[in-house]
């Protein structure tokens, strides 16, 4: 990598002092705007036409400064970027070209700045959309100042085999299918920049290519019109002849056709306006651009093209003619010998830059991540192939997308429901469990959201919120390999562990858990499979003969209707088994309960509880008089 | 974006809302104005505008068309009473003027000024700044009587106070009258170079006691000025131009086009027609239509029609199904083929074959109608990919039994309208 920096260099004694150029092979240029793409599609043409150096010197952001690093063909090259106009002048005063990409609200004032610049000859104005009032104030400038505007409204112009105003002429591809790499000897001007890639094509077809090609902007009022251009051209010895695209609206090409009636212009020029439909609509028209609208005859296509017919230029009958005039008046310089077509350049090899070649399937390379669950590229975001606003309109809900993300399955309504019962009912249990009380410790410390929560969340493990995780365990493991419940009971008896999900501080089968009783209703009444339900509540019959709270608690609950939701979408006994190893339990109740130790943080904060100590009286203090002493 | 006309009851108003800021406050112009709609009701008016019934009153039409003396559309000197019978007989009612044919949907209503001489004043934009023109012979078609008109040329950004407008006006202008004038057109350049207006044209004004009252007032505003101007404009619609009635088609586009980021165009010229296009890019939309008017095949053609500014796929495709439809909706009576051409420049750097998604998805859907409508297709496109966008076309003519010819940008671009229409004549 090379940091292109301050050079005041040859190039600028060796710069020619012709008024006829506005852009070559030796303009360097100031690009308003952090336009990457366009910067890179700049360089690049800059490359395939051999230029020495690059045609962006130095680049204006106004909200950031630094260094942009783009390719030199396969190099990588550092281009300076400033925050304002005046640095950026002041280190590359060589620099006299600005491309302006500030957007309409904004161009009126760059351009106006960069025109009252000195070392600043001329300025592209991208912008459509600039008040026709604001346009004619950057007009007046220009003129005084003797400077070029180009646009606005415009994609620019090129000068082949020299330098290009940022997207100009598109895809390098088409640059070079339509010779651009290097200069033909016609030049063209046009309204549209949008015919500007069609009119290099034809004029590479038929000649021996385009010298320079100008797009002057759809608007009522260009920066330079016409004639300023065709003039330009008219002084240029390297260019024979010159095509216009002009169209229906304004009087701009009559001063051509005067400028070729009294002789000032000798060179062929091949013209044609577009808009000649217009005179089909029933009304009038307006086209996409902001001149495009005839008002009175003399602003339509055919009385325009008529008068450049009768001035002397070729003119075809409709553009479907206009290659062969092209080719005519083209064949005509060359017969007469006036014209020794420029040959043709091998132009240099432009690496393919890797997102283009993996799109045209040139190249391959393995993913290092491999990702099936959700897809942010394209239109629109998907989980699992369906699309977000899908899921809002079909009301899939929370229970909806957790089956997509989780499980990759469009779940039944009641799996739907199961699954957001579930998070309510996990939502919260109070600031005194050991998680809500770490979060509300962390949180009264002064730490923030995210800390807060996560030093909530650390606590879930075996002893706190992991009931649910090793109730589907325990129930599972001995459902699934053929045992009885009473074979269950007794053999962790004798293990000595006791069973998750089993057992309640208060509630007992006197006194039941209305929210085992809401869950269980709910499975018995949606579930095509209870199994592992059933299973339990038959441990929990045998479990509460021997003591009246060994009930199904909360967290067996939805351990095991978890498992059993599992199975009613259709995942087998082993499929369930790895999930419940996965920690997929923890997973509801981490979802669940993050909502509630949230809470409780949110609750501190308004607060403004201080820092929490935890009161001596508490803590029963049993030190010894001094350490055991190790040998 | 460009000048767009506004109603001649939104210029008076506006006109009136800063008379004293940009003017004078020497005289003055009331702004009694009052726009008649198809929800008015009109019994209701007078109770926020009593001078209604209180003065003789002048009704015309407000819809961005001139002339309407000529047309008989100006109802002067009548009470409201016969303002309301003389709306109630034209609201809703097609109407011709000149070449067009539209509804009169809006009325304005004003007092009648009884007044002697009229006069003209309009300014108009142009590169070099704003010319003001003014004569003391208003009233009629001011080409008529051009001689009689004084041009006064601002320069960009000059400061008007600094030019001697006095001086400048017809040398036929009443003595008395001239300071008058002279401030009146001062004031109303800086009404229209504050406001961003291109084009303001009042014909004629008349001198009523001490006031000024414009009778006649036509205005174009450069929108493009909305983030410099809108505050001062208030919220000003910019009307359709007469006769622009919308077709369902059109309107679905129009709202498709306003809704997204992308360009969606549509005017259905005949729908009996046997040539429809399909044209990417504005320029290119513009030299297909061109073309086939230019080679002589005005009475075929169907429609003018343009997409670009990279539409997803899902707007190209409900964009072509509605071109299909409308094409496909009956045969041509004689049994003559009937051609879509599918057209479009080189693009920058869309992607062409990605552009055509929605294209081919909708030609599929309307596979047997294509058919049995006898549609031929040609294709004609360059550009990024643009090689597999034509083997997608190419491939598709061959799947669904419609002929679909294919041509990249070694085919001149309009050729396809040729090879299509030849012998067709």
């Amino acid at each position: 990598m090379e940091a292109i920096t301050v050079t005041k260099t040859k190039s600028q004694s060796k710069k020619q002092n012709k008024d006829y150029i506005i852009m070559d092979k030796n303009t360097k240029a100031i690009v308003f705007g952090y336009q990457q793409r366009a910067i890179q599609r700049m360089l690049d043409f800059d490359y395939i036409c051999r230029r020495e150096t690059p045609s962006v010197a130095i680049i204006v952001n106004p909200t950031r400064d630094g260094m942009h690093k783009c390719f030199w063909g396969t190099k990588e090259i550092l281009i300076p970027m400033v925050r304002t106009l005046s640095e950026a002048t002041k280190m590359h005063p060589e620099a006299d070209f600005m491309v302006n990409f500030a957007s309409f609200r904004s161009a009126y004032e760059t351009s106006k700045e960069a025109l009252e610049t000195k070392s600043i000859r001329s300025v592209a104005i991208i912008a459509e959309g600039i008040p026709e009032r604001r346009t004619k104030e950057l007009i007046k400038i220009a003129k005084e100042k003797n400077k070029w505007i180009i646009g606005p409204a415009t994609v620019g112009g090129i000068a082949a085999g020299g330098f290009r105003i940022g997207n100009t002429a598109g895809m390098l591809d088409n640059i070079v299918a339509s010779k651009l790499h290097r200069a033909g000897s016609v030049a063209y001007v046009s309204k549209s920049g949008g015919l500007s890639n069609e009119l290099n094509n034809i004029i590479a077809m038929n000649t021996d290519g385009v010298y320079e090609g100008v797009a002057i902007g759809g608007d009522l009022y260009p920066g330079s019109t016409f004639i300023d251009h065709i003039m330009r051209y008219e002084a240029n010895p390297d260019i024979k002849m010159t095509v216009l695209l002009g169209e229906v609206g304004g009087v701009d090409e009559y001063v051509v056709v005067d400028a070729m009636k009294k002789g000032k212009i000798k060179k062929p020029i091949v013209a044609w306006c577009i808009g000649t439909c217009s005179k089909v609509f029933p009304v009038e028209v307006q086209f996409g651009h902001a001149g495009a609208r005839a008002g009175t005859d003399r602003e339509t296509a055919d009385v325009k093209n008529k008068a450049f017919k009768d001035a002397g230029a070729y003119v075809p009958t409709s553009f479907d003619d206009f290659d062969e005039q092209i080719k005519k008046a083209y064949t005509k310089l060359v017969k007469s010998g006036k014209h020794k077509p420029v040959p043709d350049v091998e132009p240099p090899i432009i690496p393919l830059d890797f997102d283009v070649a993996l799109k045209q399937g040139v190249i391959r390379k393995p993913a290092q991540f491999i990702s099936t669950i959700s897809d942010d590229r394209g239109e629109e975001l998907r989980y699992c192939g369906v699309k977000i606003s899908k899921i809002f309109e079909e009301k899939w809900g929370l229970g909806g997308v957790i089956g997509l993300l989780w499980f990759k399955k469009n779940l039944p309504p009641w799996a739907r429901e199961f699954i957001e019962r579930v998070v309510l009912l996990t939502a919260d249990h109070g600031p005194a469990v050991s998680g809500a009380h770490n979060s509300i410790v962390a949180s009264r410390a002064g730490k923030d959201l995210i800390s807060s929560l996560v030093s909530g969340l650390l606590t879930i493990g075996p002893r706190f919120g992991g009931a649910v995780q090793g109730s589907a365990d325990h129930f599972t493991k001995y459902l699934y390999a053929g045992e009885e419940p009473s074979f269950m009971v007794k053999d962790m008896k004798s293990k000595n562990v006791n069973i998750q999900g089993i057992g309640h501080r208060i509630k007992s089968v006197t006194n039941p858990d209305v929210r085992v009783t809401i869950m269980v209703d709910f499975a018995k009444k949606n579930f095509p499979v209870t199994e592992t339900l059933d299973y339990a509540l038959s441990v929990e019959k045998l479990t509460t003969s021997k003591r009246n709270n060994l009930i199904l608690n909360v967290d067996g609950c939805i351990g095991v209707l978890c498992c059993d939701m599992l199975r009613g979408i259709g995942y087998t006994h082993e499929e369930v088994r790895e999930f419940v190893q996965l920690g997929i339990l923890n997973a509801f109740f981490v979802l669940g309960r993050s909502i509630g130790f949230m809470g409780h943080i949110m609750d501190q904060k308004r607060l403004k509880s201080r820092l929490y100590r935890h009161p001596w009286d508490d803590i029963e203090y049993m030190m010894p008089d001094e350490p055991e002493k190790v040998k | 974006m460009a000048q767009r006309g506004i109603r001649e009851y939104n210029g008076k108003k506006m006109l009136a809302k800063y008379w004293s800021e940009y003017i004078s406050k020497d005289f003055s112009f009331p702004g009694k104005v009052v726009l008649v709609d198809p929800k008015t009701k009109l019994d209701d008016l007078p109770k926020k505008h009593k001078w209604l019934n209180t003065e003789k009153l002048v009704v015309k039409p407000d819809q961005l068309f001139g002339k309407r003396g000529k047309h008989g559309l100006i109802k002067a000197n009548v009470s409201f009473t016969e303002v309301k019978k003389w709306i109630k007989e034209r609201m809703n009612k097609d109407t011709k003027v000149g070449k067009v044919t539209g509804k009169l949907t809006h009325f304005l209503i004003e007092p009648y000024v009884p007044h002697k001489g009229e006069f003209y004043v309009a300014i108009k934009s142009n590169r070099d700044g704003d010319a003001i023109y003014f004569s003391n012979h208003g009233g009629v078609d001011i080409e008529s009587v051009w001689d009689t008109v004084a041009e006064i040329q601002i320069g960009v950004e000059e400061d008007i106070d600094k030019i001697n407008i006095e001086s400048k006006l017809p040398k036929d202008t009443p003595k008395d009258k001239k300071k008058m004038f002279a401030d009146f057109a001062k004031g109303l350049f800086k009404f229209y170079r504050d406001l961003n207006y291109a084009y303001l044209e009042i014909n004629p004004f008349v001198v009523s006691g001490k006031d000024i009252v414009p009778l006649d007032l036509v205005a174009r505003i450069d929108d493009t000025g909305h983030f410099e101007s809108s505050d001062k404009w208030g919220d000003l619609p910019f009307p359709a131009p007469f006769g622009r009635k919308l077709s369902k088609e059109e309107k679905f586009i129009k709202m498709m086009d306003e809704k997204s980021g992308a360009s969606l165009k549509l005017t259905v010229l005949n729908p009996k027609g046997r040539v429809w296009t399909m044209v990417a890019g504005g320029g290119g939309s513009v030299i297909y239509t061109d073309t086939i008017v230019d080679l002589g095949y005005r009475d075929e053609l169907a429609n003018y029609g343009e997409y670009s500014g990279n539409p997803t796929t899902d707007l190209t495709y409900e964009y072509a199904k509605t071109i299909l439809d409308l094409m496909t909706r009956e045969k041509d009576p004689k049994g003559r083929p009937k051609f879509l051409l599918v057209g479009g420049g080189i693009a920058n750097f869309t992607d062409v074959a990605k552009t055509f998604t929605g294209i081919t998805m909708a030609l599929r859907d309307y596979k047997k109608k294509l058919k049995d409508t006898n549609v031929k297709i040609y294709v004609r496109r360059g550009g990024p990919n643009y090689q597999e966008g034509l083997r997608i076309m190419k491939d598709l003519g061959k799947e669904l039994g419609v002929p679909i010819d294919v041509y990249g940008p070694e085919t001149h671009m309009t050729r396809i309208v040729d090879m299509a229409l030849k012998g067709e004549k």
